[in-house]
């Protein structure tokens, strides 16, 4: 079933195209990733989604309604933790919560039993400064995932990680999304984490932003910590050539 | 961590001890020089003769401590709450800082020898004139360092309390106002400084008790060491509200001095 459908949508910001004739659709449980190189306009997409953009043309429908500036179907995770250094980790979480108007006592309540999973447990009452940085974005995704909205909105969040750091967090967040499932909306221009965790890839070319290819990964999960699949391989290759025919240089 | 004073209070102690030395020295060297030269002490007194002077007046020093403090927080206090309020309204309506700016500039050139005589003369010789100079020394920077503070926020954390659908006062209260308070605690202890100095100075001009009363006096009566008595209560003073400032800083920047990634 279809959460998020996005029918020929196109913006121009300050005089320039930014997006051009834009259709993708997310269906529920759906992991689906935007591949794109830098600059492409992928995150005025999500600027579009969170409703601090409007499209000249086209539509966006969320479970079939309009999508208005008072429909909150997004939750956004940045691709910088965004973390507030003056606020234990456990706040920083229920932040979305406390947005929303829900007591804190209550909020906290809600989401303590969470951070098992998320490998914070012992770290609530801490700063984010006094975490390291796979941890604070594993709290910054649980502050996403806790807002309970349809669908999650992942802006490149482990672009700012050593490489390392960000092969634990995909293989992490691999295992986690195949035990719930959250519908995702991811951007990257990491070739090998689209197809890691993805179920379809969607490309765009350079600025302005065009839709040039679609891909389904049929490949069994879990797909990290074990080799790569001759089919796999193969995709990879494919959307590296997709891309490299966009950068132009 | 670095930007905060670590370690043990003896650690602490330890670090202070090149200041209190330097001070110790100065004021020997001082005292030594006014022994071997023989200047008259209507020139220039000794410190072990200030130090006196302030046990002997203590009760004439005390009873004008009262009034400066007093002039100097209502003063400040009544600066912040403009600041505070003049800072909101710049933070939601921008066009008002281009407005406004400019005229709160110029009234930082106005030089305060001429200013305190004229507001002494509109107001009289009570608390208001004191108020309105600590007011225009110190209201400037304090609302210099809320809108910089303000503006200084991470716009990542804005746009995601946007995406969370928070209001602009929401985001106000939950990002911009914390995001401003490095910001002005640094406009504070600055300001508190110059607190003091403009009291005691509006005294000067025209009160009836106050430091800046006895200051002038003791000029009057030919009497620097009780000169130098009131100059040394004044900076007892400025250094313990600066010390409060910092004290309330500790207490509320608390995050600022938790430790890094483990």
């Amino acid at each position: 079933m279809t959460v998020l459908a996005m029918d020929n949508v196109s913006l121009t910001l300050g005089g320039t195209r930014v997006l051009d004739d834009i259709s993708l659709h997310v269906a529920r449980g759906e992991f689906v990733s935007i591949l794109g190189p830098s600059g492409s306009g992928k995150s005025s997409l999500f600027r579009l989604l969170t409703g601090a953009l409007t499209p000249d043309r086209g539509s966006i429908r969320v479970d079939g309604a309009p999508l208005s500036s008072r429909s909150r179907a997004f939750a956004f995770m940045p691709q910088r933790d965004a973390l507030m250094p003056w606020r234990r980790i456990i706040d920083n979480v229920i932040l979305g919560l406390e947005v929303q108007g829900m007591d804190r006592a209550e909020a906290r309540a809600r989401v303590l039993p969470l951070f098992a999973t998320f490998g914070l447990e012992g770290f609530e009452r801490h700063y984010p400064a006094q975490l390291s940085g796979g941890m604070r974005q594993r709290a910054a995704l649980l502050r996403t995932i806790v807002q309970d909205r349809p669908i999650q909105l992942l802006d490149e969040p482990f672009g700012a990680l050593d490489a390392l750091t960000r092969a634990g967090m995909q293989g992490w967040l691999e295992q986690r999304w195949q035990a719930a499932h959250w519908t995702t909306l991811l951007v990257t221009h990491d070739v090998r984490e689209a197809v890691a965790l993805s179920d379809r890839i969607y490309v765009f070319s350079r600025r302005p932003a065009r839709i040039i290819a679609e891909f389904e990964v049929a490949e069994p999960r879990p797909r990290l910590g074990r080799p790569l699949s001759a089919n796999a391989v193969r995709l990879e290759a494919e959307l590296f050539d997709a891309l490299l025919t966009q950068t132009g240089d | 961590m670095a930007h905060s004073p670590s370690g043990s209070p003896a650690a602490r102690l330890v670090q202070g001890l090149p200041a209190v030395f330097s001070v110790i020295a100065a004021l020997a060297a001082w005292e030594v020089y006014v022994l071997v030269s023989g200047i008259s002490p209507l020139v220039l007194p000794a410190p072990s003769r200030v130090a006196e002077q302030i046990v002997v007046n203590r009760d004439l020093l005390w009873a004008n401590t009262v009034p400066t403090l007093q002039a100097t927080l209502s003063g400040f206090a009544f600066s912040l709450s403009v600041a505070f309020a003049l800072s909101l309204l710049i933070d939601f309506i921008p066009k008002l800082r281009r407005a406004l700016f400019p005229v709160f500039v110029i009234s930082q050139t106005l030089p305060l020898v001429a200013i305190a005589p004229l507001v002494v003369l509109w107001f009289g010789f009570g608390l208001t004139p004191k108020i309105l100079l600590v007011a225009l020394v110190t209201f400037f920077p304090m609302l210099v360092a809320l809108v910089d503070g303000y503006e200084s926020t991470d716009p990542d954390i804005s746009a995601l309390l946007k995406s969370m659908g928070a209001s602009r006062a929401a985001i106000f209260r939950r990002a911009r106002l914390p995001s401003a308070m490095p910001y002005f605690f640094a406009g504070l202890r600055i300001s508190i400084t110059y607190a003091v100095v403009a009291a005691i100075f509006a005294e000067y001009v025209g009160a009836r008790a106050g430091l800046g009363i006895v200051i002038l006096n003791a000029k009057n009566s030919f009497r620097p060491d009780l000169m130098l008595a009131a100059v040394v209560i004044s900076s007892a003073l400025t250094l313990a509200l600066f010390g409060a400032s910092a004290l309330l800083q500790h207490l509320v920047l608390g995050w600022r001095r938790a430790g890094v990634a483990p």
